[in-house]
């Protein structure tokens, strides 16, 4: 039955017309109309969830509610939409993701709503279709489709350095993604098809391995975003407003992992296996040098942005291990939970620094500032807050229990297998993440309070706790249970590790 | 007997149309005189079809020089309008001051 | 009588964690007795059930359960379980974590009584039972794991439990990120066993700890040690942040910015012997490496006469007890590098009942000072505080290994097995372990003398408010002070002096490391033993501390100050705790924090964001800036251009 119902493009088109809609009944101060209108666009979006979940097959690694339409027949370009274990979960996140942002966004924006709602839809639906897209084209245009809604985001609703920040987000990220779009028509000639799938059994030489590798790595490595592309992210992270902070951790940078996943690994196995020294030193580079320049940050979003590029190293470590563990092992089913640790990290990584962007909003939008030196002694007036944000605060120290514990362990346990030393500065987080976060949580909570304006501060409403709640829960629940992700992980990333070992010379 | 041969006609159109580009581009005064230095490098132009018509007994060059001709008078008209419309509106026709484009 | 045992090891580990649930979330609704009523009914229970279990264990004879009651998650081959082993080591440890648990908890109701954070402190101190008994009971090293980061998760919250106090947010940071630099080194354990063993569970490691030891590992190009010594040593690494080892024992002495009862059951019970569980859980692999068991011989040893000279210069009645924890967990560290892992468990017993009790007296009587802690604004109390003293007589008397309180059998035997052992380092920690009785008593009685006795040093206003504190303080007192007395004298035989020893089940000792069994046939029974003590050096030791202490403080109370005259350079560095603090201010965190603005201002704002990235847009602005001037806006200009680019293309094609 589920099979007659096209719930990928369902999934992909409502968040659009829901923002159409909510961008027409939100007119002329119509604010209230417009958040309810997104905030049922969104909650559809979370509907159409438990169909996919339900009728997803967890043991099957092939791409599941399969959709080909013929679009641009000429060319051979398709309309072909599918999933599998690596983007569903991903799929579900953005929904999750879009539903929170409105709810941040209820009470704390004041200014165009309607349109910022809206933002936030269009940029759901490019999302989900990047996750989608079986067809290269198609995925190129959701993958550069969705950096309008964000500029605008940040351009428009974003604090005083905003227009400097969005500009150089769009042209970092744009600059990025342009050799995407040669590489894609590199692949287009030799295969003669733009499906990705057909991409995967193409024979290539090292030399144009390395090539088509190179091009994806800039498009990549900007989204995720490794070291040294990563300069864009804290601006664009401290002008953003909370939500836009949100939609660019949770979303944005899972982007560039995923592609690592789609394209990089099973296109390009040889170059990857080339190459992948230096993606583990460069990942390892993000996870120590990153994780001391967040020490020295001053401004609550900036410190999270950095722990956020930090975190993404192990995403990009544990995808570029595989090569070295089953070097060292010799056997194939050792590099699993490197390839899969990645993938935890990367839902894991959503939700742990989403909540801490979402609650660095909160106190922002009653004090308007992000400085650490501005507040001190919050627990004092908000204990409610306090007591959520130190449940964010150890998901991103990596606590057992916590989201954010789950990926980084299994990674830091793979690490083992490749080298101890990547092992040894992959577990420097320990000490690090430990530093930066909860000497943060520290300067900004604890002590007794230091001025009238945290003194005037009141704690969190329904509204916010609503929203932080869901995630406090979430962090939670996969810190506890990760089982059911895992489960949906299994069998792609067998099949994925299969076309990723072997060599296409 | 001195014969009018085509490298004479072509060394003929050849020094209209320089005197036409110098003209062009050492006049930084008046926009008339830019006008009529384009009209003598079409005139050289016409020279030169003229001659290639006559020598290859082709008539097609003879009916395209009407053509030029007519394009020309055309080409005249309206820039001698906008050069109108150009002085009433910047009371100037001087060259060196039309620099609006400048990047 | 298996699922028995899983399901009665359920209800013990998750009845603290309900009840620490209602009292946090549900405070406002249940109220400040609701509160304490709740958890400390749930850590009764537990505890009354860990009674059970510990008699199935033991009087019973039930073989040790080891059984998986849940899936964590599954990755590849592998698969990572929660289960409890429980056997002789779990059992004992559940008793006496739930016992002190339940004494603290009594115990908080009054000296918490006026805290506005009293749910959230009780809830707390539920949090932290449940980590403790989960990380005791665990069949795996995930499971471990969990419970080693709850357990310092929890301890972090309650040193900075009152969170306006500057120097309890900054004790409770120091303490995270010391324990932080010890977990990574667990952690590359736990990397370590799935590495080459495939799995976390206990069973499957150990069994492969021949192997292990027979294969090697080089960290170093050009070295290499067997594969059980890196183990091993990265685990004691986790081992020697949470139970306070040198160098990374500097969190410990901070801690004592938490709440009293805290100290009792964390930083002296609980939480810091979990390093001494965990090596005693590991001694199937310890034993097949002398190296790891030298490290830990030397490391204990060291950090118990070291940290134990660290007291006799502290005014701080907490601070005093602290160190001297740290000097016991370095006796019960020797103990264990000394093979004697019996001796170690048997006195982290003795001494999570007899320090918890000093603890809880030296509260008492903090209480009582109105929350003074120095010692020098003491003296005399024992007029006031009659069963504090008695108490806190009691506890130093074990503290002082003076027969027959139970410190005396468990410490006594950690010194004589590690004078027996024969591995390296073996003389050296003798002589650390010999001397540190000395230095033990010394300051155990310094502290006994300045707040019990010696001229009163208060003030009026303090005396005029001086009385016993609550029944629900003094309760804890006695029920602690019973152990204290008689653990050593019940426990012994079982523990050390039979064989097999209650512990065999659980612990591996090869033969010719077997010191405890050497002592064991020298054993006739309690008597002779306590009338063998007066011919060893040991007891001397300790009587020679006693008696210099009250020589030098109730006697000849100038005496302490000439001495610090005389020897300044000594004395000054006691006062600098050698150098360790300084040390990390100085160069660990200042150099971090250069190098992390280095990396921030310099290496990422002005060459990565500046030079490259600003730089790239700089570079198109200029070009840009250059260009421009093409276009003049001039018609000639324009003209000429075209022209030569007519020209040129005209050459292009001829040529």
């Amino acid at each position: 039955m589920l099979s007659h119902i096209p719930l990928l493009s369902l999934m992909i088109w409502t968040p659009l017309v829901g923002a159409v809609i909510t961008l027409f009944i939100g007119r002329d101060g119509h604010d209230n109309r417009a958040r309810w209108a997104a905030l049922i666009t969104a909650l559809i979006g979370i509907i159409y969830c438990i169909p996919a979940y339900i009728g997803f097959n967890n043991q099957d690694f092939h791409m599941q509610f399969q959709e080909l339409h013929p679009w641009i027949s000429v060319y051979g370009i398709n309309y072909a939409l599918g999933v599998d274990g690596i983007s569903l979960p991903l799929i579900f996140l953005t929904s999750l993701t879009t539903l929170l942002v409105v709810l941040a966004g209820w009470q704390t924006i004041t200014f165009r709503i309607g349109q910022y709602m809206a933002s936030f839809l269009v940029m759901s639906s490019m999302v989900i279709g990047v996750f989608a897209s079986l067809d290269s084209v198609l995925f190129y245009i959701f993958w550069e489709g969705m950096l309008i809604p964000m500029y605008l985001n940040i351009g428009i609703w974003g604090s005083e350095n905003r227009s400097y920040a969005s500009i150089k987000f769009f042209l970092y990220t744009f600059f990025g993604s342009a050799l995407l779009l040669v590489v894609i028509l590199y692949l287009r000639i030799h295969a003669n098809s733009f499906a990705i799938t057909d991409f995967y059994p193409l024979k290539m030489s090292m030399h144009a391995q390395i090539i088509v590798f190179l091009g994806f790595l800039l498009a990549f490595a900007v989204k995720v975003p490794m070291w040294p592309v990563h300069t864009w992210l804290p601006d664009a992270h401290t002008e953003a407003p909370a939500g836009g902070s949100v939609v660019l951790a949770a979303l944005m940078l899972k982007l560039g992992g995923y592609g690592f996943l789609r394209f990089s690994l099973p296109i390009v196995p040889d170059a990857c296996h080339m190459l992948d020294k230096w993606m583990i030193v460069l990942s390892l580079v993000a996870i120590v040098y990153i994780g001391l320049v967040a020490i020295a940050q001053v401004d609550m979003k900036k410190l999270i942005a950095y722990s956020s590029v930090a975190h993404m190293g192990f995403v990009t470590l544990g995808s570029f291990m595989i090569y070295s563990i089953v070097q060292a092992t010799g056997d194939v089913s050792e590099a699993y939970m490197s390839l899969e640790g990645a993938m935890v990290q990367m839902i894991a990584h959503a939700f742990g620094s989403g909540a801490m962007f979402l609650g660095v909003g909160v106190l922002y939008h009653r004090l308007h500032s992000r400085l650490i030196k501005d507040f001190g002694g919050v627990a004092n007036t908000m204990p409610v807050f306090a007591t959520l944000f130190m449940i964010f605060a150890m998901s991103n120290v990596g606590l057992p229990g916590t989201a954010g514990f789950v990926g980084e362990f299994m990674v830091i346990l793979s690490a083992f297998q490749a080298s101890f030393w990547v092992a040894f500065f992959a577990a420097m987080t320990l000490i690090l993440g430990a530093s930066y976060t909860l000497w943060m949580y520290k300067r900004v909570f604890f002590g007794s309070v230091t001025s009238a304006g945290v003194d005037s501060l009141t704690d969190i409403n329904m509204m916010e706790r609503l929203y932080l709640m869901i995630l406090a829960a979430g962090v939670l629940f996969l810190g506890i249970y990760p089982m059911p992700l895992l489960n949906m992980l299994h069998a792609t990333t067998g099949h994925l590790l299969q076309l990723s070992l072997v060599s296409k010379l | 007997m001195m014969f009018i041969t085509l490298t004479n006609y072509l060394i003929i159109g050849a020094i209209l149309f320089g005197l036409g580009m110098a003209g062009m581009v050492v006049n930084r005064k008046n926009l008339i005189a830019l006008l009529m230095c384009v009209e003598l490098m079409l005139l050289a132009v016409n020279t030169n079809f003229i001659a290639f018509s006559y020598y290859h007994q082709d008539i097609t060059g003879q009916i395209f020089v009407f053509f030029i001709l007519a394009v020309a008078a055309a080409e005249a008209a309206i820039g001698l309008a906008i050069l109108t419309v150009l002085f009433k509106h910047r009371k100037t026709v001087d060259v060196s001051q039309l620099n609006t484009l400048k990047g | 009588m298996h699922a028995t045992i899983l399901n009665l090891t359920l209800i013990i580990i998750f009845l603290p964690l309900i009840a620490g649930l209602i009292a946090g979330v549900f405070g406002k609704t249940v109220g400040r007795d609701g509160a304490h009523w709740v958890t400390c009914t749930g850590v009764a229970i537990s505890f009354l059930l860990s009674l059970v279990i510990c008699k199935w264990i033991y009087i019973d004879q039930v073989p040790a359960f080891y059984g998986n009651f849940y899936t964590w998650s599954i990755s590849g081959r592998f698969q990572f379980n929660l289960g409890f082993l429980i056997d002789h080591l779990s059992a004992v440890m559940m008793a006496v974590v739930t016992f002190v648990s339940l004494a603290v908890h009594v115990y908080s109701i009054g000296y918490m009584h006026d805290d506005p954070g009293y749910q959230r402190f009780f809830s707390y101190i539920s949090f932290f039972t449940f980590a403790m008994l989960m990380l005791v009971t665990a069949n795996n090293f995930l499971q471990l794991y969990f419970g080693w980061e709850g357990v310092g998760l929890i301890s972090y919250l309650l040193i900075g439990f009152w969170f306006k106090r500057e120097s309890a947010n900054l004790g409770s940071l120091k303490a995270f990120i010391v324990n932080r630099v010890g977990d990574m080194g667990f952690l590359l354990a736990l990397a370590g066993f799935i590495c080459f063993c495939d799995s976390l569970d206990m069973h499957t490691i150990f069994s492969q700890a021949p192997q292990l030891a027979a294969q090697s590992f080089s960290i170093f190009p050009g070295t290499s040690c067997s594969v059980v010594t890196l183990l091993c040593i990265l685990s004691f690494i986790g081992a020697m942040g949470k139970s306070a080892q040198m160098p990374l024992h500097v969190w410990l002495p901070e801690s004592m910015e938490g709440p009293t009862p805290i100290s009792a059951l964390i930083h002296a019970a609980t939480m810091v012997t979990a390093g001494i569980y965990l090596v005693s859980r590991m001694s199937p692999l310890f034993e097949y490496s002398n190296t790891a068991l030298s490290f830990v011989l030397i490391v204990g040893a060291t950090g118990a006469l070291f940290t134990g000279i660290l007291a006799l210069v502290q005014n701080d009645i907490k601070r005093v007890v602290a160190y001297s924890t740290l000097s016991q967990l370095g006796y019960m560290i020797a103990a264990l590098g000394a093979s004697a892992y019996g001796a170690g468990i048997f006195h982290l017993i003795t001494h999570a009942f007899f320090k918890a009790l000093l603890f809880l007296a030296a509260g008492s009587v903090i209480l009582a000072c109105h929350h003074e802690q120095d010692m020098r604004k003491m003296g005399g109390l024992y007029k006031y505080l009659p069963v504090t003293y008695i108490s806190f007589l009691i506890g130093a008397l074990a503290l002082c290994a003076i027969p027959p309180f139970s410190g005396f059998y468990s410490k006594d035997a950690i010194i004589d097995a590690v004078g027996m052992t024969t591995i390296f380092g073996g003389h050296y920690a003798y002589y650390c372990v010999l001397i540190g009785t000395f230095v033990t008593a010394l300051y155990t009685f310094r502290a006994f003398f300045l707040t019990f006795h010696t001229t009163e040093r208060f003030d009026e206003q303090t005396r005029s408010h001086l009385h016993e504190s609550p029944w629900v303080v003094l309760i804890p007192l006695i029920v602690l002070a019973i152990p204290s007395v008689c653990a050593g004298f019940i426990l012994a035989k079982p523990f050390l002096y039979q064989t097999p020893s209650i512990l065999d089940g659980s612990i591996f000792i090869l033969p010719n490391h077997n010191v405890i069994a050497a002592l064991a046939t020298h054993f006739t029974g309690h008597m002779q033993h306590l009338l063998d003590s007066f011919h060893t050096l040991t007891l001397w030791f300790a009587i020679a501390g006693i008696f210099s202490a009250w020589l030098f403080y109730q006697r000849m109370p100038n005496l302490p100050a000439k001495c610090a005259q005389r020897f300044k350079i000594l004395y000054t560095i006691l006062i600098d705790k050698y150098g360790f603090d300084r040390f990390n201010e100085k160069v660990i965190v200042k150099n971090t924090r250069t190098l992390a603005d280095f990396s921030f201002n310099v290496a990422d704002v002005k060459i990565l964001d500046g030079i490259i990235v600003n730089g790239a847009g700089r570079l198109v602005t200029w070009f840009s800036s250059v260009v421009r001037r093409l276009q003049s806006g001039y018609l000639f200009h324009y003209a000429l251009v075209m022209i030569v680019g007519l020209l040129g293309l005209l050459f292009w094609f001829i040529y």
